[in-house]
C-alpha cells in the first residue's frame, strides 16, 4: 500500500446540504434536512468511517458525493476539481463506485454474474472486443475470489457473502480509485463478515483504493478506518483518528455512542459502564434548535439550544462540535 | 429438576426440495431466572428450536422427534388447547422486528389488555390498569396517553418496549427473546438490554436469548449454546464458552469479530460458505469449513463430551475424552480448507 498518503486529499466536501422536500399537508411541504451542513476531506488511500444511527443521514452523505442526489448546496472536489457540470459527474463517476448493503436487492435477478459486473464496462464503453470485456469480467472475479465457472450463473444460487463478492466486483469494474461503501457488511453473519471486511483490506493495499465506510456496527468500523466521523441528525459532531475517537471520544453523544456497543467479552462487558441515553432521535423534519443533540443530552445548557455548535478542533486532527467540550472533559 | 427440558429436539421442515432438518437433535436444561443465550449464524436453527417450543412452527415444519418438558409437563403433542394456555401466559415470545409484531390496525392499549383479559380473570377495568402499570414498567412516558395511539405513532424502541410490555403483563416463567435488539440503532439497544435485565431481576423469569451478536450474549447471558447446522456445537457457562472454548467453530467465530486490538491487522475469518440443510455433510457438519477437520471429522460426528467446569462440546479435537469413548485412530487430513 502507498503509505506516503499525500497531504493533499483526494475528495473535499465542502458545507454540503441534502434537503428533501416532504409534504406535510396537501398543498404545504416542508425541507426535511438530511444532510445539514457537512464538511470532510478524504486523503488518497485512505479508509474515512462514517457512523451513526439510523436517520442520521450517513447514507444520504454518501449517495450525494457520487450526485445520486443532486446536493441542494455546497461542494464536492475531487482531484482539486470542483464537481458541477454534467461530464464532470460523468467522468467523477468512471473514478468512483458503491457498494450497497443489501447484496439480495442491489443485484439484478434476471442478469448473470458475468453481466452484473460486465454494466459499467458497457455503460463506460470500456472495451473494445468482446475478448476483453470477457477477460476484464474474469479479472475482476479474481480479484473478489470467485471462480471462473461461476460468470455464468445468477444471483439467486450464491450466498450472501458471495453476492457482496459480485456486487464489489461490480464497483471495481471502472477501476475506481474511490469507492463508497455503504454497510457492505451488516447483512452478512460474523463468520463471512470477517471474509469480506478482510478482502475491502487486500483490495486496498493491491490497487490503492480510497473509501468512505460508511456503517453503524463500531467494532467494524474502528477496525477498518483510518479516521471516523460520527454524525447525529445530518451534523458531524466529532471527527478523529479512529484509534482517538474510539478511545477517547469528546462529544457526549460518541461517549454515549462507544460505550454502548457490546463488547464481545464478559469481564469487559459486565464492569462495562453504559453511558444509556434518554429518549429517542428526534425527527429530522422537527429538529431542536440549536444542537441537535442537547434533547437527550446530559450536560445541555441554556447555550445548547440558542447556538448551533461549529465543529472546531479540540487538539490537532480531533474535530468535536460541542459548546461545553472543555467543561466536561 | 428444570423449569425446562429439551430432550433431543428435532424439527424438520418439508419442502417440494426435500425434508430440511433444521433442528437435528437438541438437548439442553434452563432453570428459573437465568438467562441463556443461543448463538448462531443464520440457517442454525436457533429459531427454529424457539419456535418449536413454542409450537408456532410454519405449516412446513414438524417436531419430529424428542420431548420438550415444562414444569413438568409435556408439551410436545400435548395439543393447541394446552398450548394456548401457556402460550403469551407462561411462556412470552418477541420477536426481532417489533413493527410486524403489532397489529397496525389496533390501539396500543387493545393489544395490551388482549393479552391479559385472555389468560388472566380480570375484567375490563382492572386489564386497563394492569396495561398501564405494564407501560410504566418499561418506561414508556405518558402511558395513559399512549394506550389510545396506534403502533405508527411509535418509534422503533418504543414499539419494542411495548412488545416486551405485553410479552411480559401475565408474567411469565420464561421470556424468548428472538433478536430482540437487531433491528434497533446501539444506544436504543442499550436502553432495551438494561431494561430487561432489571426486569429479569425484578420478576425473577428465565429468558432464552436469541442472537448473533457475541457482544449482546457477553453482556447479558449465564450460560450459552452455541448451534451450527441445526445442532448444539457447544454449551457452557459464557466464561467457558468466551475463555475457552472447545469447539473449532467457537474458536473461529470468536477469532473473526473485530475488536480495538484487531485494528490495523487482518481478521482471521472462517473459510468458505454456510452449510447447506438439503445437502448435509455426514459427519461433522462443520468439517468441511474447519481448520483442523481430520478423517474421522468426515466420516462420524463427535458426540458431546463434557469438559472441565460446565461446559460441553462436540469435537473430536477434544482427543482425550473421545479416546476414552472408543475412537482409536484420528489422523490427520491435508488440505480440505480450500475456500469456495
Amino acid at each position: 500500500m502507498d503509505k506516503n498518503i499525500s497531504d493533499r486529499p483526494l475528495l473535499e466536501v465542502k458545507h454540503l446540504k441534502q434537503y428533501f422536500d416532504i409534504n406535510i399537508s396537501l398543498f404545504k411541504s416542508k425541507p426535511l434536512k438530511a444532510v445539514d451542513d457537512v464538511s470532510f476531506d478524504i486523503k488518497k488511500t485512505e479508509t474515512l468511517g462514517l457512523v451513526g444511527e439510523s436517520g442520521c443521514g450517513k447514507t444520504t452523505v454518501g449517495r450525494t458525493i457520487l450526485h445520486l442526489y443532486k446536493p441542494t448546496a455546497g461542494e464536492i472536489i475531487y482531484n482539486g476539481k470542483p464537481i458541477v457540470s454534467a461530464s464532470d459527474i460523468a467522468g467523477f463517476r468512471k473514478k468512483a463506485a458503491m457498494v450497497f448493503q443489501d447484496p439480495y436487492s442491489s443485484l439484478n435477478p434476471r442478469m448473470t454474474v458475468s453481466d452484473i459486473i460486465g454494466e459499467p464496462l458497457d455503460v463506460h464503453k470500456l472495451y473494445s472486443k468482446k475478448e476483453e470485456r470477457r477477460d476484464r469480467i474474469l479479472e475482476l472475479m479474481d480479484h473478489v475470489g470467485l471462480n471462473s465457472e461461476h460468470a455464468s450463473r445468477y444471483a439467486h444460487e450464491f450466498s450472501g457473502g458471495q453476492r457482496q463478492r459480485i456486487g464489489i466486483a461490480r464497483a471495481l469494474a471502472v477501476n475506481p480509485e474511490f469507492i463508497v461503501c455503504d454497510e457492505p457488511v451488516s447483512a452478512l453473519d460474523v463468520s463471512i463478515q470477517a471474509q469480506v471486511i478482510n478482502m475491502f483490506d487486500e483490495l486496498q493495499d493491491k490497487l490503492g483504493l480510497t473509501y468512505l465506510f460508511i456503517a453503524h456496527n463500531l467494532l467494524v468500523v474502528r477496525h477498518i478506518s483510518d479516521r471516523i466521523a460520527v454524525m447525529y441528525l445530518g451534523k458531524i459532531v466529532e471527527l478523529a483518528d479512529a484509534a482517538e475517537i474510539y478511545d477517547h471520544p469528546l462529544h457526549p453523544y460518541s461517549k454515549a455512542l462507544m460505550s454502548a456497543v457490546p463488547q464481545p467479552d464478559p469481564q469487559i462487558a459486565r464492569a462495562n459502564k453504559r453511558i444509556v441515553l434518554s429518549g429517542d432521535i428526534p425527527s429530522p423534519l422537527n429538529a431542536p434548535s440549536g444542537c441537535a443533540f442537547r434533547t437527550r443530552c446530559p450536560y445541555a445548557t441554556a447555550q445548547c439550544a440558542q447556538e448551533l455548535p461549529e465543529l472546531k478542533e479540540a487538539s490537532p486532527g480531533h474535530l468535536v462540535a460541542c459548546h461545553r467540550v472543555s467543561e466536561i472533559n | 429438576m428444570a423449569l425446562l427440558e429439551v430432550k433431543n429436539l428435532q424439527t424438520s421442515f418439508f419442502t417440494n426440495a426435500g425434508e430440511v432438518r433444521a433442528v437435528n437433535g437438541v438437548s439442553f436444561n434452563l432453570d428459573r431466572g437465568k438467562v441463556l443465550g443461543i448463538v448462531g449464524e443464520s440457517g442454525s436453527g436457533k429459531s427454529v428450536t424457539a419456535y418449536s417450543i413454542m409450537q408456532i412452527l410454519a405449516p412446513t415444519g414438524k417436531i419430529v422427534d424428542g420431548s420438550i418438558k415444562f414444569d413438568g409437563q409435556e408439551l410436545v403433542g400435548s395439543g393447541e388447547n394446552v398450548m394456548k394456555n401457556i402460550r403469551g401466559n407462561r411462556i412470552s415470545i418477541i420477536f426481532q422486528d417489533p413493527m410486524t409484531s403489532l397489529n397496525p390496525t389496533y390501539t396500543i392499549g387493545h393489544q395490551l389488555m388482549e393479552a391479559i383479559l385472555l389468560h388472566t380473570n380480570r375484567n375490563k377495568k382492572q386489564a386497563y390498569e394492569r396495561a398501564v402499570e405494564m407501560l410504566r414498567l418499561v418506561n414508556v412516558n405518558e402511558p395513559v396517553k399512549r394506550m389510545k395511539q396506534y403502533p405508527y405513532e411509535f418509534s422503533g424502541g418504543m414499539r419494542q418496549r411495548v412488545v416486551i410490555a405485553m410479552a411480559l403483563a401475565c408474567e411469565p416463567d420464561i421470556l424468548i427473546a428472538d433478536e430482540p435488539t437487531t433491528a434497533l440503532d446501539v444506544t436504543i439497544q442499550a436502553q432495551i438490554l438494561d431494561l430487561m435485565s432489571s426486569l429479569q431481576k425484578e420478576l425473577g423469569m428465565a429468558i432464552i436469548l436469541i442472537t448473533h451478536d457475541l457482544g449482546v450474549v457477553a453482556q447479558m447471558c449465564d450460560e450459552v449454546i452455541v448451534m451450527y447446522a441445526g445442532s448444539i456445537c457447544e454449551q457452557g457457562t459464557t466464561d467457558e464458552i468466551f475463555y475457552r472454548p472447545a469447539h473449532e467453530y467457537t474458536k473461529g467465530l470468536m477469532r473473526s469479530i473485530p475488536t480495538a486490538n484487531t485494528a490495523g491487522k487482518k481478521l482471521h475469518p472462517i473459510t468458505g460458505t454456510p452449510i447447506d440443510l438439503l445437502n448435509m455433510p455426514k459427519g461433522c457438519p462443520f468439517a468441511p469449513r474447519c481448520e483442523r477437520a481430520m478423517k474421522i471429522c468426515l466420516n462420524q460426528r463427535a458426540e458431546r463430551y463434557d469438559l472441565e467446569g460446565p461446559h460441553q462440546a462436540a469435537c473430536w479435537m477434544n482427543l482425550k475424552n473421545a479416546v476414552e469413548s472408543g475412537v482409536t485412530r484420528i489422523e490427520p487430513l491435508k488440505d480440505n480448507t480450500k475456500e469456495v
